[in-house]
């Protein structure tokens, strides 16, 4: 395996799960930048490393300018023949190194149309450093720095990747592996930067049992909060449409990180989500 | 062959002949004139490498380290603000070992914003684990841009090459160039073992150290640092070959029976000369000290240079708030008795009180030694 099983993330930890599917369905060898975060500090503990893969890690916020050096790198050597391989170029960075701190090193790489696939694990706040905030935390949600829930909605991140016209955008999650695992592969065959937007719940800061990770990501799609969908050079496809769409309280009522949210804090985050479903329909080709 | 450059076309002269395979720069005045001869260069296939003008500073330099990790001769460009803002990288360029070459146009820090010459920037990065060189004119800038190369990859560290901000980067000057093929010759070919780009023998590159071996990693930086000055020496003998030029760390002018010595560095050198000779000519006997290479610090040609002076003048073109100046504090260091440097604690690292008994102890025996001592 390219990531063994040694990762010392917590009890029922989605990150190295969804890691694995992705990384695994590279045919090609992969060279990962990691971000500083969960997945990187419980997998590189010196002197050993959970990867069988190159890995680098640098900083926080510049896995994207990082593996743009190294596809720079490795075009410049291929022309001179010292690298002959075919590879792909992989960033891992959880939702603060892309949403926040990354968000331009992201930006200018995907600007200069690099080859290479970026990953964000969304858990949704800093979870490694104590489950404060960031810019993806939803609507209401608490954390360790909005102790009353978080005021204002969360960034759109697929969205500002459209704005940049990459051949590939998609959101994921484990509720269908098949899926995450054929948008991986549409990922690392694009000609340019693909991004893959993957819900990583995270029990310790959600605060909901380990055994609940099935349901809660089955809920965050069929209610709509976390549409699985797909951008293709331009062109957004609906992945998965939920037979019946349930309310969104459905989703945050087995998470105490909603503890006490108000009926009008639901009734804004539902209609937020509403509005956001019927959008992506309307946009959506099939 | 002449050519009349200023100091940031002698370094895209000497980058055109180095042929990074990776640069990348953010636009920052001084020193814009090198990216945008590179692109020139590049757009008439007179370059190879790959030029990344990308976002920001901080991506530039993460762009160097991604580059670098694979084995790619790697270089930048930068000054003042850009360079702050790259500090978050400078020390992971150096504790990840890789040799980056970065140019430096010396300007002044913000605020109040001012485009022009001082050392500012890169004296507040002297302790980043960078190697550090000052040119005193183009020729410098050209010639030290091979010797940086070569030493930063024979220590597997990152270098800054600096000149000062629109004295040296903007004036013209006569600038001897070496052929293609010397230089081709003397830089030879960068070669790594086991970069980030070999899959058969996968790396992971920048570890999670805690206090049990963060210690060992410092100190290893350490060592190389300061191996490096007979490294520079091996190498500026074997460039002297080519280009006739010497370029010994510290530059002695008129000292070796002088008075009074001025100490400083980079382009000021220029008119400190000139004020000696006007002043031995009327019999006053000073001289005085170009300090070229700077990181390593080269204590010792430093000390043996001053030591028969009955004064030392110090001119920093920075000033170290709420302390003293920092070429002032190195040469300082050369004159000390009964004081011992220890380093302690690095990466959380425990000191235990036995330790600190055996520190006295040290001084009560008289016990010092060249150099710094480590409490591990």
């Amino acid at each position: 395996m390219r990531l063994n099983s040694d990762v010392k993330t917590c009890l029922g930890c989605v990150e190295p799960i969804i890691t694995r599917i992705i990384i695994e369905a590279s045919e090609l060898p992969v060279i990962v930048s990691l971000a500083t975060g969960c997945l990187e500090v419980s997998s590189t503990k010196y002197p050993g490393t959970s990867w069988n893969v190159p890995v680098i890690h640098s900083a926080f916020g510049n896995s994207a300018a990082t593996i743009s050096g190294v596809e720079a790198a490795y075009n410049a050597l291929r022309k001179k023949g010292e690298a002959k391989e075919n590879l792909n170029f992989l960033v891992i960075a959880g939702d603060g190194g892309t949403y926040d701190i990354g968000l331009q090193a992201l930006s200018g790489a995907m600007e200069r149309m690099h080859k290479f696939v970026y990953v964000c694990l969304d858990n949704a706040g800093y979870m490694n450093t104590g489950g404060q905030r960031s810019s993806s935390t939803p609507y209401a949600g608490i954390t360790s720095t909005t102790p009353e829930g978080k005021p204002t909605f969360r960034k759109d991140l697929i969205k500002i990747a459209a704005a940049h016209n990459i051949p590939y955008i998609a959101q994921a999650s484990i509720f269908d592996i098949e899926d995450l695992k054929r948008k991986a592969k549409k990922a690392f065959s694009a000609q340019g930067p693909a991004l893959i937007n993957v819900l990583a719940p995270c029990p310790r800061y959600w605060r909901f049992e380990p055994q609940n990770m099935r349901k809660i990501n089955e809920l965050s799609a069929s209610t709509c909060f976390w549409p699985l969908f797909e951008i293709e050079n331009g062109r957004t496809k609906i992945n998965y449409l939920p037979e019946q769409k349930m309310p969104v309280e459905t989703f945050l009522s087995m998470q105490g990180r909603f503890k006490g949210i108000t009926k009008s804090q639901i009734q804004a985050l539902q209609e937020k989500i509403d509005n956001e479903w019927e959008e992506l329909k309307k946009i959506s080709s099939a | 062959m002449r050519k009349a450059l200023n100091g940031a076309e002698a370094a895209t002269e000497a980058l055109r002949q180095i042929d990074p395979e990776v640069f990348s720069a953010y636009p920052i005045t001084p020193v814009t004139g090198i990216a945008e001869g590179l692109a020139d260069l590049a757009s008439e296939g007179r370059t190879t490498g790959e030029l990344l003008p990308v976002e920001s500073e901080h991506s530039a330099l993460s762009v160097c380290i991604g580059a670098s990790a694979c084995g790619a001769r790697t270089a930048t460009a930068t000054s003042s603000q850009g360079l702050l803002y790259m500090f978050e990288l400078l020390g992971i360029a150096s504790g990840l070992r890789l040799p980056i070459l970065m140019f430096i146009g010396n300007r002044a820090i913000s605020a109040p914003i001012n485009i022009h010459c001082d050392h500012s920037d890169s004296m507040a990065a002297k302790d980043s684990g960078w190697l550090q060189v000052y040119c005193e004119t183009a020729q410098e800038v050209y010639d030290l841009s091979f010797i940086a190369l070569k030493l930063a990859e024979s220590a597997s560290l990152p270098i800054m090459l600096c000149q000062d901000g629109f004295i040296t980067t903007h004036t013209l000057e006569p600038v001897k160039i070496i052929d293609d093929a010397e230089i081709k010759k003397f830089i030879g070919f960068h070669k790594p073992k086991d970069t980030l780009l070999n899959t058969k023998k996968p790396k992971t590159m920048g570890h999670f150290s805690m206090p049990d071996s963060y210690f060992e990693f410092k100190e290893a930086q350490e060592k190389a640092m300061s191996h490096s000055i007979k490294e520079y020496s091996r190498i500026i003998k074997k460039y002297s070959r080519i280009s006739g030029e010497k370029y010994p760390p510290i530059a002695r002018y008129k000292t070796s029976r002088a008075d009074f010595i001025m100490v400083s560095m980079s382009s000021v050198s220029g008119i400190a000369k000139d004020t000696v000779d006007e002043l031995r000519k009327k019999g006053i006997k000073v001289g005085f000290l170009k300090i070229r290479l700077f990181r390593p610090f080269p204590y010792k040609a430093v000390c043996e240079a001053l030591k028969n002076a009955k004064g030392i003048a110090v001119l920093d073109r920075t000033l170290s708030f709420g302390s003293m100046p920092p070429l002032y504090s190195e040469i300082k260091n050369c004159f000390m008795g009964n004081i011992q440097p220890y380093v302690f604690g690095l990466g959380g690292r425990d000191i235990t009180k036995e330790q600190i008994h055996e520190v006295f102890k040290k001084l009560s025996k008289k016990d010092y030694e060249e150099g710094t001592r480590y409490i591990k």
